[in-house]
């Protein structure tokens, strides 16, 4: 259990995919002027990366790896070369499911995130979270963990950024600085507090 | 015509730079520039793959059939990202170990889907390869700057050389270790977007809300 | 004929769907061969790449132990060897191929592995591999070097690294960490040349034979016996300290390479 604890917490505060990873910055910067926009995406993102990373482990444990194939009598195939492309497809094919079946059976929520499901497909923290999962070699159980943790801790990122962005704009920011710029540093600032997550042990 | 080549080649690298303009491709520029080793490895690959699909996607643009357009985008990429990924395995294994995933990362980088949607379905090749590089380099550039600051002031040393003797080696340099941490890369492209916008005033953004100046002072005066 | 077939598919309307599927599968076909063909021309070179890492530190080893034989007079060859160890009774299994066996695949797999009651995990595993990698240093068949893979939790990650004694398991030969992600100029000092040629020639066991390498954050005071057996810490980096004394109490142990390395010392009595 305390396990399962400490992966969440890693991956959702200590490496947050966000801001220490840096990974989706191009839709956090974008998308995150206002908190309510910023919520549906991270939702999304959430979802989304909860079902690929599991989905992703399933494909490359069972098939890409080497000696992953033994069961087809073919034990000295090594495919993981093919694990980015595969990635990419089963994220764009999920996402075309969860649309569809969302459209269908829940059109309220279907309303709520559809702008966003399709830019998900091109977030790179969601392919990030399965390279990651391939990297640190996580099990299932693992993995389902980590799609979890990594996709609260993202949509937490943003909108805690676009809570932020709402008051700033009445600010007095020097000319230069405005848009881009403050929200970098507003970016770092908030990576700076989350440095004091590192090393936290539950149990 | 020449003029026409030039700007396609030169324009991003200042006037309209992906990182610093347009915010597009900003993870890897934050993510790799710990040292100045893994950020030019990263530039290099970057511009091979964003000239080589920029030249791809503008050589199919008469022939691109429109539903299936995205995907065959993305398969051309994540086609180069992998050879690009396995031949940085192969010739620069400690880099490699490095970048970790970011190579891989390429093929969801904005910029590059983002410049064969934008110019290379709309311009001849030769255009098409020149914008491709031009966009490389003006993200090398953010990404050498950004490295080297950071390399040059968390360690001392630029591509491994000792610049400024460290403090923990017997010399005077006290090395900042906030630089080698996730929050300075935000705050270095913050200060360099600043810097930037300072020199080239057409730039700055427009603020959604003016704050008046204040008119309670003179009231109680 | 095929050239008249390119020029009349060329020819059609961009959404006909025999036009889709061709291009479709034209540069799926491009795009697999530029893949395999790199995938394929390059392996040997990945493969070698990846041999030569793991090899590297070892062979650093090796090479530190051969110059200090060397300045000792006692040139000669060294042969090193890959041998698999079951850590519950100290003996080799040679059943197990050292060449293919992954210890850390295994440590996750629970068919290969046995979980450590939690009052004695120190260094923060769960769970270990049933068998281990070792690499030996021979010298006339005599072992002088044994490697011993460890790993344990530091502050921000876990540790991987090897652990090199002499052939009488008495004396530290070094100590790499080849793998970890600690705090860059804090715990990330373990990989400084500084910090590392402090193990070289400690004394690995204490006067009652327990395991008595340590790391000690206030300092070694030279005047004192244990001081053959410490380390200073690193300065501002407490809990990468303690990961490197409580993985080194854990594989010295006796849930760890304890019994192998009392039957190695043994050996090297007997002779």
């Amino acid at each position: 259990m305390s396990d399962t604890l400490n992966l969440f917490m890693r991956a959702a505060f200590v490496e947050n995919m966000a801001l220490s990873f840096f990974l989706g910055m191009c839709m956090f910067l974008a998308v995150s002027k206002r908190v309510e926009t910023a919520f549906g995406l991270g939702i999304a993102v959430w979802v989304v990366q909860t079902i690929t990373v599991p989905v992703n482990n399933l494909i490359y444990n069972a098939i890409l790896k080497e000696h992953a194939l033994a069961w087809a009598g073919l034990p000295d195939v090594d495919l993981s070369f093919l694990a980015l492309i595969s990635f990419i497809g089963v994220i764009a094919a999920m996402v075309q499911i969860l649309e569809m079946v969302l459209d269908r059976y829940f059109p309220a929520l279907f309303h709520a995130l559809g702008i966003f499901l399709p830019l998900v497909t091109v977030n790179c923290a969601i392919l990030g979270g399965s390279l990651f999962m391939v990297e640190r070699s996580y099990r299932f159980g693992e993995s389902v963990v980590y799609g979890v943790g990594t996709g609260f801790g993202w949509a937490l990122a943003i909108t805690a950024l676009a809570a932020i962005r709402e008051r700033l704009k009445y600010s007095d920011i020097p000319e230069g600085l405005q848009g881009a710029g403050i929200t970098f540093i507003v970016a770092g600032l908030m990576s700076l507090s989350l440095i004091t997550f590192s090393g936290i042990k539950i149990g | 015509m020449t003029s026409r080549r030039t700007r396609a080649l030169l324009d991003p690298v200042v006037e309209a730079n992906p990182i610093t303009l347009q915010i597009l491709g900003v993870c890897s520029a934050l993510a790799v520039t710990k040292t100045l080793a893994t950020a030019l490895v990263m530039s290099a690959a970057v511009i091979a793959v964003l000239t080589l699909s920029n030249a791809s996607v503008s050589v199919l643009r008469h022939h691109m059939p429109r539903h299936v357009r995205l995907i065959v985008e993305i398969t051309i990429v994540a086609s180069l990202v992998i050879t690009t990924d396995q031949i940085i395995k192969a010739f620069a294994y400690e880099l490699s170990k490095q970048l970790s995933v970011f190579v891989g990362l390429i093929v969801t980088n904005c910029i590059i889907i983002g410049r064969a949607e934008a110019f290379a379905m709309k311009n001849p090749v030769h255009l098409s390869v020149l914008d491709g590089l031009g966009n490389g380099l003006g993200y090398a550039a953010v990404l050498v700057i950004v490295g080297a600051t950071r390399e040059l002031f968390g360690v001392g040393t630029l591509l491994g050389l000792e610049i400024l003797p460290s403090a923990a080696e017997g010399g005077w340099y006290q090395p900042v270790t906030l630089m080698l941490l996730p929050p300075s890369a935000f705050f270095i492209i913050g200060f360099l977007i600043w810097g930037l916008r300072m020199w080239k005033p057409t730039q700055i953004e427009q603020p959604d809300y003016r704050i008046r100046p204040s008119t309670i002072t003179e009231s109680v005066r | 004929m095929a050239r008249m077939l390119l020029d009349r598919l060329m020819a059609l309307p961009n959404d006909s769907a025999t036009k889709t599927v061709a291009v479709a599968l034209g540069v799926c076909l491009a795009g697999s061969l530029l893949v395999a063909s790199a995938a394929v021309l390059l392996q040997p070179l990945q493969q070698a790449n990846q041999e030569r890492e793991r090899q590297k530190h070892i062979l650093e080893m090796v090479e530190s132990l051969r110059s200090s034989l060397e300045a000792g007079g006692e040139a000669g060859e060294l042969d090193v060897e890959a041998r698999v160890v079951d850590l519950a009774t100290g003996d080799y299994a040679t059943s197990i191929d050292p060449e293919t066996y992954d210890q850390r695949a295994a440590a996750s797999d629970p068919a290969q592995s046995i979980e450590i009651p939690p009052h004695r995990d120190i260094a923060g595993l769960t769970r270990r591999a049933r068998f281990a990698t070792v690499h030996l240093a021979l010298q006339d068949g005599k072992p002088r070097l044994v490697v011993l893979p460890v790993h344990g939790k530091g502050f921000a990650s876990t540790l991987y690294g090897y652990l090199g004694l002499t052939g009488d398991t008495r004396t530290v030969v070094g100590l790499v960490f080849y793998e970890h992600n600690e705090t860059p100029a804090l715990g990330a000092l373990i990989d400084s040349p500084k910090w590392r040629g402090q193990w070289p020639g400690k004394k690995v066991w204490g006067p009652l034979g327990d395991p008595a390498l340590e790391v000690v954050m206030t300092g070694v005071d030279p005047t004192l016996s244990e001081a053959q057996h410490q380390v200073d810490g690193l300065t501002g980096a407490t809990w990468t300290s303690r990961g490197v004394s409580n993985l080194l109490g854990f594989w010295l142990g006796d849930d760890g390479f304890g019994p192998y390395l009392r039957k190695l010392g043994r050996e090297g009595d007997e002779r």
